[in-house]
């Protein structure tokens, strides 16, 4: 046995060592995050510094949703990069982890003149300048010319234009529930989401916008729930004269559709709305800020001619001053890329988009109050107090008195203590040497599992519980103890009787539980029904019904998981078009608690059974055929023979799979996350997605995060323990 | 319910086309937001429109030219390497996890020892942790081991992570075998070793092909922890070159659309060749090898 497991693993480690050839050495590495064109025009520059100095440049895409760990894991132990890419509003995150250096002579004073006056502010921290600013992203306005020959003045004038373009034309589109593109509207009523300090999104101001965005989709000018990739559809088929978006849409626009970019306009009785601007920074590393070549590459990105190239093949907004000067004297340059000049043009009346922490903690709970105007669930004026509100808990400051750690010591202490009373207690056993000498041989088959499982899946466990005894953000780690536990199981200190008010910890418990309910049960019952029906022999089709019904497992969710989003949209979905079709009226999904639950389920059912129907399928095969004919003999009915028969048979294969499955589905954050993030109101949220927003959409609270996954973790257990002695009571009584 | 029983294959016709309903029902929902995501991939340009039925719009092949890097060599060779280290890894994961899970499985089964019983609730422990954090401990982990950036420590964390549910899923097949078939060899001779080699481990033959599935699955989908382990873009795995494509504002849904298609047919061609194994026993009858 041990040769053929010699032999396994050997081969496991040659395979994945094969193709592993070292790379040239690396000379100057560059992370960013770039696709298409933009990665294009950046690895033509980096040549160019190669050609120029003889320094050879590495670059390397990362996915956007890994950037952030990748460079927090990489950058402290100098496996990071020299240089990396990325947009300016991190530089608080950055700054808080000490992922960054100053630019230095990458940015010296001389240069000042060379970019942008908005850019040069976007990259500079309380007067020490981070990054070179590359080039700069906002929205403005794009035109349907066809529809709207004449650009509007006014937002007004735009939304005067409902009806007179045709039958199922809408005026406008754009993401009104997304707090990024509202901030345009927040801006021309002379509002804002954050003051340098707080959360600022109240008041006066702030109502009338919410209210403006709640009008422009209640008269019909905007369409419903509008996502991303609806203000693309519906703008690229001419169903909308105008959209805001920004300059990523041009690239996706057919040839066909004849529009033209301004920037974007006033709104009459208020001001001019202005978007957010941010900007694409080179920052150096600690690392490489002492590398002169790394600081020569970060200056050497934004030089005259480069900026050219990167405007030219890349499509950027250059934040380089030159390039924009020289195209005024050659018109014909200008016409070419029109829509860049007037994004570039935009940019200039763009507010750069505030860097600190704190200002990344007034997302949702701007975005959730906005959504709750324009579901029109509450006045204005209560849904942004109640943001505000939100606000203030999330970023309450951790005890400033450390607590003693004497509390923990002890829970540890006596928890160490139970456990070495305990192993004593059975070392004392009288059999219990001769037990440990039979188990000799046991031990054999099981050591090196242990030691994989402890390495590589325990002890990261065990590091990441560590941290839910502290506070604060990852550069000002504080200990406090207890503290995250008693805030969370006592609601944040609020009254008992608001302990199952909306979006506490107990309410938001008993929507992962019924979550977890519903799903497992379906999983089971659709893989059970589906792998015995596969089993029956008759079937002609049986390997092509499989493999299409594997299709859910077998496809990456991430894209499936958005295309059921899709189905469920208000307007615009394959859901309502049926629910229409056979006579009833359409559904606002994401409006209510009930229907938004019951889209995620469909979605993650889905998305699960296929799991469950394999694992059934293969505890099939371990069935004797001759029990079941001895059944068949006794004169059994196929219930009787399924019941009695099958089903106790099925039963220690498809028990783990249930229970892990559980599991699983308890933790599962990517559907909800993906279909319907919480809506309405954070009501379908789950407790994981609560862990995760604490960690990464709430100032970084990883202890607060940690603590979250610590109790899930004790709830699991608790629920296991319970389960499984009710599962051995009724094993007891069958 | 009729009374005629489950082996013979003694259905009525209407029993047969029931059977059949229900099974095109479930394709169908199976399939329609898949078709969906083929509609997307082959549309150029614009988005596809959203209809009740998914039709491609300007039926065009440039999102696959995209993703594989067609016409450019480097970009196809870089592809073709990804291709193959998503293989190699994945490969590598289900054969590491089957082989360091299945023995335990089976020690767990057959054996009582001292430990046994807390071993295996802490198995089971070590899944109701949720990793909202794990990517950096980890990372720590490789880089102490010298692992960081390499094949073999992103296959080493992929299997450690599959293991457990191996273990509990092989557990579940060796007790549903019946012991008396290696009581039976031992009795003619056999020692322990070969009665695991040579009786039980053919007989769960088909929950070993499962189990290597699933763990191929988990390592084939995964891009957080790829994204942060590696760091060169030649030992990319194919899921984080298609995450690449979602980016801050927008993400280029035509190409994920493709990639996720390319990934998904060595999944279905895979899980195609495997069906043998998984043939069901109530056909094939029996513990044969």
């Amino acid at each position: 046995m041990r040769r053929a497991l010699a032999f396994l693993v050997a081969l496991a480690v040659a395979l994945a060592l094969l193709p592993g050839c070292e790379e040239p050495a690396r000379g100057i590495v560059v992370w960013h995050p770039y696709r298409g064109a933009e990665q294009k025009a950046l690895e033509t520059v980096a040549s160019a510094f190669t050609a120029k100095t003889g320094t050879h440049v590495t670059l390397l895409a990362v996915p956007y949703d890994a950037y952030a760990a990748k460079l927090e894991a990489a950058i402290p132990r100098d496996n990071g990069p020299d240089l990396f890419i990325s947009p300016h509003e991190r530089l608080g995150s950055y700054l808080s982890n000490h992922l960054v250096a100053p630019a230095g002579d990458a940015f010296p004073d001389g240069d000042v003149a060379r970019y942008d006056a908005k850019a040069v502010d976007a990259v500079t921290d309380r007067g020490t300048r981070y990054a070179v600013p590359l080039a700069s992203k906002c929205v403005a306005l794009y035109i349907n010319t066809t529809l709207l020959p004449e650009a509007p003045a006014t937002l007004d004038d735009l939304a005067r234009m409902k009806g007179k373009l045709g039958a199922n034309v809408w005026p406008l589109v754009y993401e009104a529930q997304s707090v990024y593109f509202h901030v345009p509207l927040l801006h021309a009523y002379g509002g804002q989401i954050f003051d340098g300090k707080t959360y600022a999104m109240v008041g006066p101001e702030a109502s009338q916008a919410a209210d403006k965005a709640r009008d422009l989709i209640a008269s019909g000018v905007v369409p419903p729930e509008p996502s991303g990739d609806l203000v693309k559809q519906l703008f690229a088929s001419g169903r909308a004269a105008a959209a805001i978006s920004g300059p990523w849409l041009a690239g996706d626009l057919p040839a066909d559709v004849r529009y033209r970019v301004v920037p974007l306009p006033s709104i009459e009785g208020a001001g001019k709305m202005r978007p957010f601007l941010t900007v694409d920074g080179a920052f150096l590393t600690p690392q490489g800020a002492r590398l002169p070549e790394a600081r020569a590459l970060a200056r050497f990105f934004a030089d005259g001619d480069m900026a050219k190239i990167r405007r030219a093949m890349g499509k950027q907004d250059v934040a380089t001053k030159s390039v924009w000067e020289e195209h005024v004297d050659r018109p014909e340059l200008r016409a070419d890329d029109a829509v860049l000049a007037a994004f570039h043009e935009a940019a200039l009346e763009a507010v750069p988009m505030p860097t600190s922490l704190a200002m990344r903690a007034t997302w949702v709970p701007a975005e959730q109050a906005l959504r709750k105007v324009i579901r029109g669930q509450s006045t204005a004026k209560e849904a942004l107090d109640e943001g505000r509100v939100r606000y203030l808990d999330i970023m309450r400051a951790p005890p400033t008195k450390s607590p003693s750690p004497a509390p923990l010591m002890a829970l540890l202490g006596l928890t160490l203590l139970a456990l070495a009373f305990y192993a004593v207690k059975r070392a004392r056993h009288p059999g219990f040497a001769r037990e440990l000498q039979d188990s000799k041989p046991a031990y054999k088959y099981v050591v090196h599992s242990a030691l994989t499982i402890l390495v590589l899946v325990v002890l990261p466990l065990l590091a990441g519980a560590a941290t839910s005894f502290f506070a604060g953000t990852r550069d000002a780690p504080q200990f406090v103890g207890l503290t995250n536990y008693v805030e969370i199981l006592t609601v944040r200190g609020a009254p008992l009787r608001d302990w199952l008010s909306h979006g506490s910890f107990y309410l938001t418990l008993v929507v992962t539980v019924a979550w977890t309910v519903v799903n497992v049960v379906a999983h089971v019952t659709i893989g059970l029904i589906l792998g015995l029906l596969l089993a029956r022999p008759f079937l002609k089709l049986r390997a092509l019904y499989r493999v299409l019904l594997i299709l859910p497992w077998a496809v990456p969710s991430y894209v499936t998981a958005l295309a059921w989003k899709g189905m469920f949209h208000r307007q615009f979905g394959a859901v309502n078009a049926i629910l229409v079709w056979l006579g009833a009226e359409p559904v606002s999904w994401f409006a209510k608690f009930s229907t938004a639950f019951t889209a995620n389920v469909a979605t993650n059912v889905w998305l699960g059974f296929p799991f469950m129907m394999v694992v059934v399928m293969g505890a099939l095969t371990s069935i004797p055929k001759d029990v079941l004919e001895a059944a068949e003999v006794d004169g059994a009915t196929r219930w009787q023979a399924f019941r009695l028969v099958t089903l106790p048979l099925l039963r220690p294969t498809l028990l783990p799979a249930v229970v892990l499955g559980s599991v699983w589905t308890f933790n599962m954050f990517n559907v909800v996350f993906l279909v319907s993030g919480g809506e309405p109101d954070g009501s379908t949220d789950i407790l994981v997605s609560e862990a995760y927003r604490w960690a990464f959409a709430r100032n970084a609270q990883f202890g607060y995060a940690a603590a979250y996954a610590v109790i899930i973790f004790g709830l699991l257990a608790l629920m296991s323990r319970v389960l499984g002695k009710i599962g051995k009571d009724t094993e007891a009584k069958a | 319910m009729s009374t005629d029983v489950a082996v013979t294959d003694r259905a009525s016709p209407f029993e047969r086309i029931a059977v059949n309903a229900i099974l095109v029902v479930a394709v169908v929902y199976a399939l329609y937001p898949v078709l969906w995501v083929i509609s997307l991939a082959f549309s150029s340009g614009s988005e596809p429109e959203l209809r009740a039925f998914p039709v491609p719009h300007n039926v065009s092949l440039d999102n696959f030219r995209i993703v594989t890097g067609w016409g450019d060599s480097a970009r196809g060779w870089l592809f073709a390497k990804q291709l193959m280290n998503s293989l190699v890894v994945s490969l590598a994961t289900a054969i590491m996890a089957v082989a360091i899970a299945t023995p335990t499985a089976y020690a767990l089964a057959r054996h009582d020892f001292v430990g046994k019983r807390s071993g295996l609730r802490t198995l089971l422990l070590t899944q109701m942790f949720p990793g909202v954090a794990s990517a950096v401990p980890l990372y720590l982990i490789l880089d102490a081991l010298h692992l960081l950036d390499t094949r073999t420590g992103l296959v080493l964390v992929y299997a450690a992570t599959a293991v457990p549910f191996a273990i509990f899923q092989l557990r579940g097949a060796f007790l549903a075998i019946p012991v008396d078939l290696e009581e039976a060899a031992m009795v003619d001779g056999a020692t322990r070793t070969q009665a695991f080699l040579k009786v039980a481990l053919p007989a769960a033959r088909p929950a070993i092909a499962v189990t290597a599935l699933f763990a191929f699955m988990s390592a084939w989908n995964e891009f957080i922890l790829a994204a942060t382990l590696i760091g060169r873009e030649s030992a990319f795995t194919l899921p984080v070159v298609l995450q690449s494509y979602v980016g801050e504002y927008n993400t280029s849904w035509g190409a994920f659309a493709a990639g996720a298609i390319l990934v998904s047919v060595p999944v279905m061609a895979l899980f195609y060749v495997a069906q043998r194994q998984l043939i069901s026993g109530l056909t094939s009858g029996g513990v044969k090898g």
